[in-house]
């Protein structure tokens, strides 16, 4: 089977450093030999995988760029490479180490007190902990500023009341990122797994995502203590930065599924043999259908990779993730309907791995910012006008 | 105990093999190297010698060119504490022999308790370095090891031959070579692929150890390549339609093994 890796005519693998090279044929061997054998049963059976989270860890993919508490601190490509070769395997497995790393342990760490820290970043690093983030709500999703859950002083408690949707890891999580209506504006709060008035109940009948476990987070009076709020939080800035880092991984992972599903559209079109005795990659309808592939994710490629380098000299804005999360979903989402095509029949079905990637791709479409948000978001950096919520005609 | 274990970099087992130019070696253009897999099974034995406190040290030699030492670094990754990297060797590829004595050169007057190597380099397949390396350092080998118990000073080994196992006593130091089944080589833990760049890496240049790659492979060459040619393509398989009359089918089936693939 020729791999995407046989193909590189633009030499991508020469503008990696030997470490992230390392980083990236490791974490795909990995999930080669330990996730794709079994991912289509569990996706079928609605199974997350939570008996891989220790070999996760001691791999070390679980806050894997960041250098505190003895983590591995890898750079931006090194970290954009194993949501790569995550999502190439399945897009479950990718949103669970997101999850983890950009959405749990990067709050904990950038707003959370030195105590918060201590007990959460080497339990959720070491696997030892599962983490889940709640922003959405049933009513509020690409607008998170009008959202309802609020969380208000009483004595030496705050108290959490409202429901957070669509939360991965929702109830398998032993601690909750939520973020909630203060009177001093929108602030993160740590909530335990167990502690009276949380409960978390999975969305069932998914199409997509089936390997990941997807919740509704709901807080009724749900008493948490004063220090459980995360100190540095101020307001709606803080989660949108938690989606930036989140949204730079998902980057870099929709080009893992665009390479799963080429990969195997490749393999087919040279294999299945049809008309005179000739394969279907003769064909020119078919060739047209891969070289689009091949070249939106040639370019998707180069620009996680420049996003990447910027992202470590520290010039990366949330414009230029939002640029290439769209981009790079986008690429994945047409790249797994044209494998679909090419697969014919066998594309429905999930002796191949097209079907799973496609109904994946329609999730990761939509979350940490819809396609269409992140085309408004460009549109207000070269106008200057947010058409999401446009300016009112003076009245 | 002081470990030493031998590794080669080759072309991944999964990589597409052309003929170079000259006819005589392979044309490397996209190869991707790897670690010899039955290196790795060296490295894992030694390595959980280290994770069980009884190894102190781990060294990676390599005799290869300057790309091997990608290789010497997946090994630091995975946990060995330094690496020798003798620079060299395209011109004594396949030549067991010449390696072996650029390897005995560079180990002999080093500190080990043992040297694990793999049974074979993958691609050139000989089987023969453990051995003659043992031999030019006048120590005992146990060769095809699927198992090790290491007691003080010795070791108890297990060895694949012919439809069974040996078991085999040495003293140490000894040279073992690594058969497949000898453990599940680990994978490098990202904070260990972060770290091995700041692990040494020691260049020793072939006349350092008194040796010359030109008389290696020239005067003192046991081994020439005249031609290199890739295996005739596999002929379409035939399907004998047996839906039908599954009888007539095995019956055809039997005629065919035994007439035309003449299998028995």
């Amino acid at each position: 089977m020729v791999q995407l890796h046989d193909l590189d005519l633009y030499h991508i693998d020469a503008l990696l450093t030997d470490e992230e090279r390392m980083i990236r044929d490791t974490v795909r061997q990995w999930a080669a030999d330990r996730v794709l054998p079994h991912i289509e049963e569990w996706a079928w059976n609605e199974h997350f995988p939570i008996e891989l989270v220790p070999e996760m860890a001691k791999l070390g993919l679980l806050g894997a760029n960041y250098p505190d508490y003895d983590l591995p601190g890898l750079g931006g490509v090194g970290y954009g490479l194993i949501n790569q070769e995550l999502e190439r395997a399945d897009s479950g497995l990718r949103s669970f180490v997101s999850v983890q790393s950009a959405l749990v342990m990067y709050p904990i760490l950038q707003w959370g007190s030195k105590e918060q820290k201590d007990r959460w970043i080497p339990r959720l690093g070491h696997g030892e902990a599962i983490g889940c983030f709640g922003l959405t709500e049933p009513d509020f999703g690409s607008n998170p500023g009008a959202m309802r859950t609020t969380a208000v002083q009483d004595g030496q408690e705050w108290v959490l009341n409202g429901e957070k949707a669509w939360i991965t890891n929702g109830s398998i999580a032993d601690i909750a990122v939520v973020w909630a209506r203060t009177p001093g504006g929108v602030r993160g709060f740590l909530v335990e797994r167990g502690t009276p008035g949380f409960t978390a109940v999975d969305h069932h009948g998914k199409y997509s995502l089936r390997a990941s476990v997807t919740s509704q987070l709901v807080f009724e009076d749900c008493r948490i203590p004063a220090d459980a709020i995360l100190p540095g939080t101020t307001g709606l800035k803080n989660p949108l930065m938690c989606l930036t880092q989140a949204r730079y991984g998902i980057a870099w992972g929709a080009l893992g599924s665009a390479m799963a599903t080429f990969s195997a559209a490749r393999d087919y079109a040279v294999s299945r043999i049809q008309f005179g005795g000739r394969p279907i990659a003769a064909h020119q309808l078919q060739q047209e259908k891969l070289v689009w592939m091949y070249s939106e994710i040639v370019k998707g490629q180069l620009l996680v990779l420049q996003l990447g380098r910027m992202k470590d000299a520290g010039t990366m804005t949330h414009q230029a993730v939002s640029l290439a999360k769209r981009n790079n979903v986008w690429v994945a989402r047409e790249c797994a309907k044209l494998a679909r095509e090419i697969h014919g029949a066998a594309g429905i079905v999930n002796e191949y791995p097209i079907m799973r990637h496609l109904m994946n791709i329609e999730t990761v479409y939509t979350y940490e910012g819809t396609h269409d948000i992140h085309t408004l978001i460009l549109g207000q950096y070269l106008t200057g006008i947010p058409a999401f919520d446009p300016p009112h005609p003076a009245e | 105990m002081k470990c030493i274990v031998c590794m080669t970099h080759v072309p991944d087992t999964a990589s597409i093999i052309k003929i170079g130019a000259d006819g005589k070696h392979i044309d490397e253009t996209g190869i991707k190297w790897i670690v010899s897999p039955y290196d790795e099974y060296a490295l894992e034995e030694a390595l959980k010698l280290a994770d069980e406190g009884k190894a102190d040290e781990v060294t990676v030699v390599t005799y290869g060119p300057q790309r091997a030492e990608a290789g010497l670094r997946e090994c630091l990754a995975r946990g060995a504490h330094k690496a020798v990297h003798i620079v060299g060797g395209e011109k004594t590829l396949g030549d067991s022999l010449a390696i072996a004595k650029v390897l005995a050169a560079a180990l002999k007057d080093r500190e080990y308790d043992v040297i694990l190597v793999g049974v074979k380099g993958v691609g050139t397949d000989n089987s023969q370095v453990g051995q003659m390396l043992a031999e030019l350092l006048d120590l005992p080998h146990v060769s095809n090891v699927v198992k090790i118990d290491w007691n003080d000073g010795a070791v108890a080994v297990e060895r694949e031959v012919e439809g069974g196992h040996e078991v085999v006593e040495s003293p140490l130091p000894a040279v073992l070579t690594a058969q497949k089944g000898l453990n599940e080589p680990r994978y490098a833990a990202l904070k260990g692929i972060m770290a091995a760049k700041r692990k040494p890496v020691e260049k020793i240049e072939l006349s350092a150890l008194g040796l010359d790659e030109d008389t290696l492979a020239g005067a003192d060459a046991t081994y020439n390549v005249r031609s290199l040619e890739l295996p005739p393509e596999k002929a379409a398989g035939t399907i004998i339609q047996g839906e039908d009359d599954p009888q007539a089918a095995a019956a055809e089936l039997v005629k065919l093994l035994h007439e035309e693939a003449k299998a028995f």
